[in-house]
């Protein structure tokens, strides 16, 4: 609880203090103190889960604190409601943006501050002014295009312009670089320097701590729910911010032996899976995992990873083969797939992965209803699958006081250790993992670990979809790299860095350079950032491209990178993304710090 | 609704295609005259004049009103997020409100206590979904239970003390005014022709001019009242806001609990209007059972139009339409409908094959033959089965139509407050 | 263990109750407007109620409603709103009793062809609505009770001398009725005779226990009911289930004319009842989709119409009944939500709780939930 020395002339234009907020079961936030000085970028980071959101909520106007005072420019506000924070002078930028999808760009700005009189809503006035603060501030907007057909970056830029358009003098930023490639985000850290010259405060959430390093003028640190430090960048290193948001030493995946064994158990080839207009997301992709192997899919999301995952398991429709071992899988459903031996870590475990209303025990079933132990024939083996739901609960340290407790009361590391004593459960010969250890504490994410690694021992072959680099270069004994869902290049986790793969995943290519063996032992986390986008884990994402590599023979031949990427800059992403900046990673203040 | 992800995945194909807002001016008025000279044909073939008598079209509107009001109605609730299944109750509360009303204190009194009948509706909906959460069809189902009940309790009240009253029926009410515009005797005359066209659109004409109820006059300008309102309004950006992004509305400071209480209570109203005109217009008393599902036609009307008004209106014109047939017990006029169907689904047909779907193709050449036979083996459709042509339609139609849909995206979604983000 | 069973009875009591206790505060106001005494409302409804052959009739009807509100809940059980029971069982009993007057067979098989005719007329009929759904994405609220409607106008137009009616009396146009031996013998207590086909029922009830508790299927139609898209990522096609769980429902629905048919009016006339299928509905709501809920709305239900037939006779119009039926539905529906809501609140808190004691081993702490 430390704050950092201000000069004494600079006006505050937000004090937090004392401030707590608690929800059943959990204190998000705890006295909580920070002091924003006017016409700064002040950035708050923190891994997941330890309270930045439920903070900005409050400071919001979404959620009340329980304690605590908050002082916009001097004088103490009670917010009620977000219209209450927005007459403060306070605007909010979502990371998940609020828009419609259905109305246009005009509609959604100006929506709950519309011009006109007698509640006629005045399109003409709109306009204008839309039109104006995009011209000053360079937003380039459209205000009557229908706002599905925007893409990503377009999409935030109308969130930004909502929140001028109300007259917002302080910002909110919330992670606002994730869903951004490299030039987006030069281009909005510009819009940010403008900003500021105009006397606009900008409060900068982030996890990205090369970037947070870059823009911000002043950083505080939040964990487990408290401030621990505020910080000058000049005064840090990343690595340093990160041993703050985590409080202690960064735990990583080591280094072990090979357990890859010859037999091949998955075989894909030329996969492809098409969007509705006929694009191809996943592009003719071909890969194999052999037993014992971990093979880790790399790539910012959106690239067509979740599309290769569903394809495989059968959720959408696919061209292509896909073999099990000797099995043909390709025109077989998802429930004989799953039979065949594939277990499925999904995504997004609340909406497929678990039954959030019901039982563990029956929890425990879904996704197995026709293996043993949860049924004989065709009924349900409510002892077996008990008795196996209190083996997992064992095993995997599920922490719950029964297994006749609804899923949902249990926290997101439990209810993914359960989901993956599941699916290890079946013996399965294959394990689909996508972010398995997306929004788990430290704890749960080692114990998730562990048990991968104990399978893949086993002889289990596993597909490691992450957006956390340290996860994929820690566990996979192959990583490929996905981007605009074709594969195009294969890396050796023991030797690559996390900017080379963080410059493939976005496709930075970039002047060649020979790989020369001072390369090949390069430390793995220069210049990291820590936790991944939405996680509570430690790992690292690429912090951008810059160190280009040279093209090579076949996969997995070289300790580095395949074919460099063609020169274009910038995927069309759709989704969050890991992407880096591609200037910081080459700033020495930022690399040189680190040690191995 | 839910298992809706089947509907989702199915009207997301089509979204993503058919990004228009809707189909082009100048091919709906080819479409309409297309409609209109098939059908001239069809009565000319079939000799049964009643299709586009201006009887037939008078009571097509009469019976429209109650199908497009209560469409309006959920299309109102549904643009705020709250699916309105209890419309059918709302409606039955406002026949029996309005009834009451009109007895008691005069026509256009009545009018004014069903339309607070159905909004009451509305507002006990709202109660249970918006404040309580309760899944919206659920809820509409228990209020449309509790409508029936309540109506049927009160006509045991009060009805059964009145001459010519009783527990399922009200005595005789007052009517309300109608008008007849000037050139009604022009038309109708035209008409008497039997020409080819001209005499089916003076019929058409003829039937809308003549006689109007003024209420009726009142429901027509609903429908671009709503589409000011909705479109061109802060209330109603606002109001389709909650439907579409609830979330997003609620961090711009817009109370997305109280526009959708606004929006439900409004619903009811709607369909305690439309449950009035059923009552006083449409016929001059109050019955039980006398809305006969129209709640869910209209709701079907909404679907048909794509959750706009204008395409509702047209939806509920169409069943009105057949409604109107069921009432002038039309067993001809269906008759020679079922060879208007037949040819229809024949150009359909030949249609879809152009287009390559080839099963479409097959199912509307099954279907038109199957009609045509009919036609042809047959003189009249039998009373009963016109009794249904109105939910026939409504079932055709839906199965027909589902395809285009852009239902508001947040319909059907229980929403709690701070749920943003 | 334990504290939890009874914490999830006592909240599983929690609401009917309570909405009871709503619904006897509603209808009791709207009877003192009408110028009733609640008290002597009640009292005399109990009074006649608890009647023996009020008592035989209660059960009788209940037996109807009981299949009716079984029918509805398989549906709802997985999202489906089958609002066309209504219609299912009316053309059901139709071809049902056509079939049974008809056919010339010994007595015992007779009933078993027509129970079979039933299920599967009311099967297809749901099918329709579920094809509907599956290949158009026709909302099947809209359907079913669309085909309610037709499904009426059909079994009007067939009933008929000339189709497949026959005039019995003077006037009364009915299906051929039954022979005697086909007559399902009904069992004598005191007060009457309780449809034998009461059993039946039972059995129903029990087998949708087993079905949805006990098999893979039910396992499968309750997933798609609780998470759809977790139930998809574990392998289950939802056009199946849908057509599956809509034909289940529609013959179960076929059933619910039965023990009038085969127990009393042995022939369907044009008096042949109507809406116990909407009944089903609010009792499949009352009992919270569980059989023994389901058989305790349905006796509620059943009892409340039948008490109230006295009320007539005490001046109290005995339209009462249906406000405190519509008003009960209403407040259970509410009742519910709160309660489940408190629930998984009470149960998060909980395991909050527990974890934070056990967890004083620290440097495992447990992060946001979910």
């Amino acid at each position: 609880m430390t704050s950092a020395p201000a000069p004494a002339r600079a006006t505050i234009a937000v004090q937090l203090r004392g401030i707590t907020k608690r929800f059943p079961g959990v204190v998000a936030n705890r006295d909580i103190d920070i002091a924003v000085r006017a016409g700064t970028v002040h950035a708050i980071v923190g891994e997941n889960g330890a309270g930045k959101s439920t903070l900005m909520k409050i400071l919001y106007g979404m959620q009340k604190p329980d304690e605590g005072s908050i002082e916009v420019d001097g004088r103490p506000v009670n917010f009620s409601s977000p219209a209450d924070a927005i007459a403060a002078g306070i605007g909010m930028v979502h990371q998940h943006f609020m828009l419609a999808d259905n109305l246009t760009v005009l509609e959604n700005v100006v929506l709950g501050a519309e011009p006109g009189g007698f509640g006629r809503l005045d399109f003409r006035a709109a306009r204008r002014r839309i039109m104006e603060i995009s011209d000053s501030y360079g937003l380039d907007v459209q205000p009557d295009r229908l706002l599905e057909e925007l893409g990503v970056g377009d999409r935030q830029r109308v969130e930004i312009l909502k929140v001028l358009y109300r007259g917002a003098r302080i910002l909110i930023l919330d992670e606002p670089t994730a869903v951004l490639v490299p030039q987006e985000v030069d281009e909005l850290f510009g819009n940010l320097q403008e900003l500021k010259s105009e006397g606009i405060t900008i409060l900068f959430i982030s996890h990205k701590l090369d970037e947070v390093l870059a823009v911000a003028d002043e950083i505080t640190v939040v964990r487990r729910g408290t401030t621990v430090a505020t910080v000058l960048p000049a005064d840090v290193t990343a690595r340093r911010l990160a041993e703050l948001m985590v409080g202690g030493e960064l735990p990583s995946p080591e280094t072990r032996e090979s357990t890859v064994r010859p037999e091949v158990v998955l075989d894909v080839r030329g996969l492809t899976v098409r969007a509705e207009e006929g694009r191809p997301v996943v592009d003719d992709v071909s890969l194999t995992i052999h037993a014992g192997e971990v093979l880790g899919v790399a790539g910012v999301e959106g690239n067509g990873q979740a599309e290769l995952v569903d394809a495989i398991i059968g959720l959408r429709p696919a061209t292509g083969t896909v073999r099990l071992g000797d099995r043909d899988l390709t025109d077989l459903n998802t429930r004989r797939r799953r039979e065949a031996g594939i277990g499925f870590i999904p995504e997004d475990r609340q909406r497929q992965g678990l039954l959030l209303e019901a039982p563990l025990w029956e929890n425990r079933i879904l996704g197995h209803q026709s293996q043993r132990p949860n049924v004989t024939g065709p009924w349900i083996d409510r002892a077996g699958a008990r008795a196996d739901t209190e083996r997992i609960v064992r095993e995997y340290d599920v922490r719950t006081p029964g297994i006749d407790v609804a899923a949902s009361a249990l926290s997101g590391g439990n209810q993914q250790k359960l989901i993956v004593g599941r699916e290890m459960s079946g013996d399965p010969v294959l394990l689909l993992a996508a972010h398995p250890t997306r929004g788990v504490d430290v704890g749960a994410q080692a114990q998730i670990w562990d048990a991968l690694r104990t399978a893949r021992a086993a002889g289990l072959a596993v597909l490691l979809i992450s957006a956390d680099l340290d996860e994929l270069i820690g566990l996979s004994d192959t990583i490929e790299v996905i981007l605009r869902g074709r594969m195009v290049g294969t890396a050796d986790p023991r030797t690559v860095t996390p900017e080379e793969l963080g410059s493939a995943m976005t496709g930075a290519g970039g002047t060649a350079e020979p790989a020369g063996p001072d390369r090949a032992g390069a430390p793995r986390h220069a210049a990291g950032t820590v936790a991944p986008a939405d996680g509570a884990g430690s790992g690292r994402h690429a912090a951008g491209g810059g160190d280009a590599v040279p093209p090579d023979s076949g996969p997995g031949a070289d300790p580095d990178l395949d074919t460099p990427l063609p020169g274009r800059q910038g995927p069309g992403l759709t989704g969050t993304g890991t992407t880096g900046t591609g200037d910081l990673a080459n700033d020495p203040d930022v690399r040189g710090e680190e040690r191995p | 609704m839910t298992a809706t992800g089947l509907v989702e995945s199915m009207t997301q194909a089509s979204t993503a295609a058919g990004r228009r807002r809707g189909i082009r001016w100048p091919l709906w008025l080819l479409g309409i005259a297309g409609m209109l000279v098939l059908v001239s044909i069809v009565r000319l073939i079939t000799g049964a004049n009643d299709i586009t008598s201006s009887g037939t079209t008078g009571a097509a509107l009469r019976l429209a009103v109650p199908i497009g009001v209560a469409g309006l109605g959920g299309l109102w609730s549904e643009r705020s997020g709250v699916v309105n299944i209890g419309l059918e109750g709302q409606l039955i509360l406002g026949t029996w409100f309005g009834a009451w009303g009109a007895y008691e204190f005069g026509p256009w009194w009545g009018v004014i206590v069903g339309i607070i009948g159905g909004a009451l509706g509305g507002l006990v909906l709202a109660i249970a979904t918006v404040t309580f959460g309760v899944d919206h069809i659920v809820a509409g189902v228990a209020i449309t239970i509790l409508g029936g009940g309540i109506t049927r309790f009160l006509s045991a009240l009060i009805f059964v003390n009145t001459p010519g009253g009783g527990v399922t029926q009200s005595p005789s009410l007052p009517r309300i005014s109608t008008v007849t515009l000037p050139g009604s005797g022009a038309l109708r005359t035209l008409e008497e022709k039997h020409w080819f066209v001209v005499s089916d659109i003076a019929g058409i004409l003829g039937g809308l001019i003549t006689q109007v109820s003024l209420l009726t006059i009142v429901a027509v300008l609903l429908v671009p009242a709503t589409y000011l309102l909705l479109w061109r309004t802060k209330f109603g950006l606002r109001l389709r806001s909650c439907g579409e992004a609830p979330g997003a509305a609620e961090t711009l400071g817009v109370n997305v609990y109280r526009m959708k209480y606004t929006a439900v209570i409004l619903s009811g109203g709607f369909a305690g209007l439309g449950g009035a005109f059923l009552s006083l217009v449409a016929t001059n008393i109050y019955r039980e059972g006398q809305t006969n599902g129209r709640g869910y036609i209209g709701l079907a009307a909404m679907i048909f139009g794509n959750w706009m008004p204008g395409g509702l209106a047209l939806g509920a014109g169409i069943f009105g339409y057949t409604d109107a047939l069921q009432l002038r017990s039309g067993g001809q006029s269906v008759h020679a409908l079922l060879l208007l169907l037949a040819i229809v689904l024949g150009l359909l047909a030949i249609w879809s094959l152009y287009r390559g779907r080839r099963l479409r193709a097959a199912t509307s050449v099954a279907v038109a033959a199957g009609a045509l036979i009919w036609f042809l083996t047959t003189d009249t459709v039998p009373d009963e089965f016109v009794g249904f042509a109105p939910h026939l339609t409504t079932l055709l139609v839906l199965a027909l139509a589902a395809q285009r849909l852009r239902p508001p995206a947040a319909d059907g979604k229980p929403y709690r407050r701070g749920e943003a983000g | 263990m334990k504290r939890f069973d009874l914490e999830r009875i006592g909240l599983g009591l929690a609401a009917p109750v309570l909405a009871l206790i709503v619904a006897a505060l509603l209808s009791s106001i709207a009877l003192v407007i009408s110028g009733n005494s609640p008290l002597h409302t009640f009292n005399a409804m109990l009074n006649y109620g608890t009647q023996p052959e009020t008592v035989v009739q209660t059960i009788n009807k209940a037996t109807i409603y009981y299949l009716s509100g079984l029918a509805v809940a398989v549906g709802f059980r997985m999202n489906l709103f089958n609002i066309g029971v209504d219609g299912q069982y009316q053309i059901a009993a139709f071809f049902a009793a056509v079939v049974g007057g008809w056919l010339l067979l010994p007595g015992p098989l007779l009933i078993i062809v027509v129970v079979l005719v039933a299920v599967v007329v009311g099967a297809l009929w749901a099918g329709i609505a579920a094809v509907l759904k599956v290949t158009r994405g026709v909302s099947e609220v809209i359907s079913t009770i669309m085909l309610n409607v037709i499904g009426g106008g059909i079994v009007a137009y067939l009933l008929d001398p000339h189709r497949l009616g026959t005039i019995v009396g003077t006037q009364q146009v009915t299906t051929k009725p039954m022979p005697a031996d086909a007559y399902l013998p009904g069992i004598p207590v005191k007060g009457g005779e309780i449809y034998g086909f009461v059993i039946v029922a039972i059995a129903c009830g029990i087998a949708y226990w087993v079905l949805l508790g006990r098999t893979r299927f039910g396992f499968d139609l309750r997933a798609t009911g609780l998470s759809e898209t977790a139930a998809v990522a574990s392998g289950v096609s939802v056009r199946k289930m849908v057509i599956r769980t809509m034909l289940i429902s529609g013959g179960i629905a076929g059933l619910v004319g039965m023990p009038l048919l085969l127990g009393s009016s042995h022939a369907y006339a044009q008096d042949f009842p109507t809406g116990y299928g909407f009944s089903g509905i609010a009792i499949a709501l009352l009992g919270r989709n569980n059989p023994i809920g389901i058989a305790l709305g349905a006796l509620l239900w059943s009892f409340l119409e039948q008490s109230a037939q006295i009320l007539d006779l005490e001046g109290v119009p005995k339209e009462i009944v249906t406000i405190m039926q519509g008003v009960t539905v209403l407040s259970v529906v509410i009742a519910y939500e709160l309660v489940r809501r408190f629930s998984l609140a009470q149960q998060q808190r909980r395991v909050g709780a527990e974890l934070r004691a056990s967890a004083a081993t620290a440097g495992t702490g447990e992060g946001s939930p979910a």
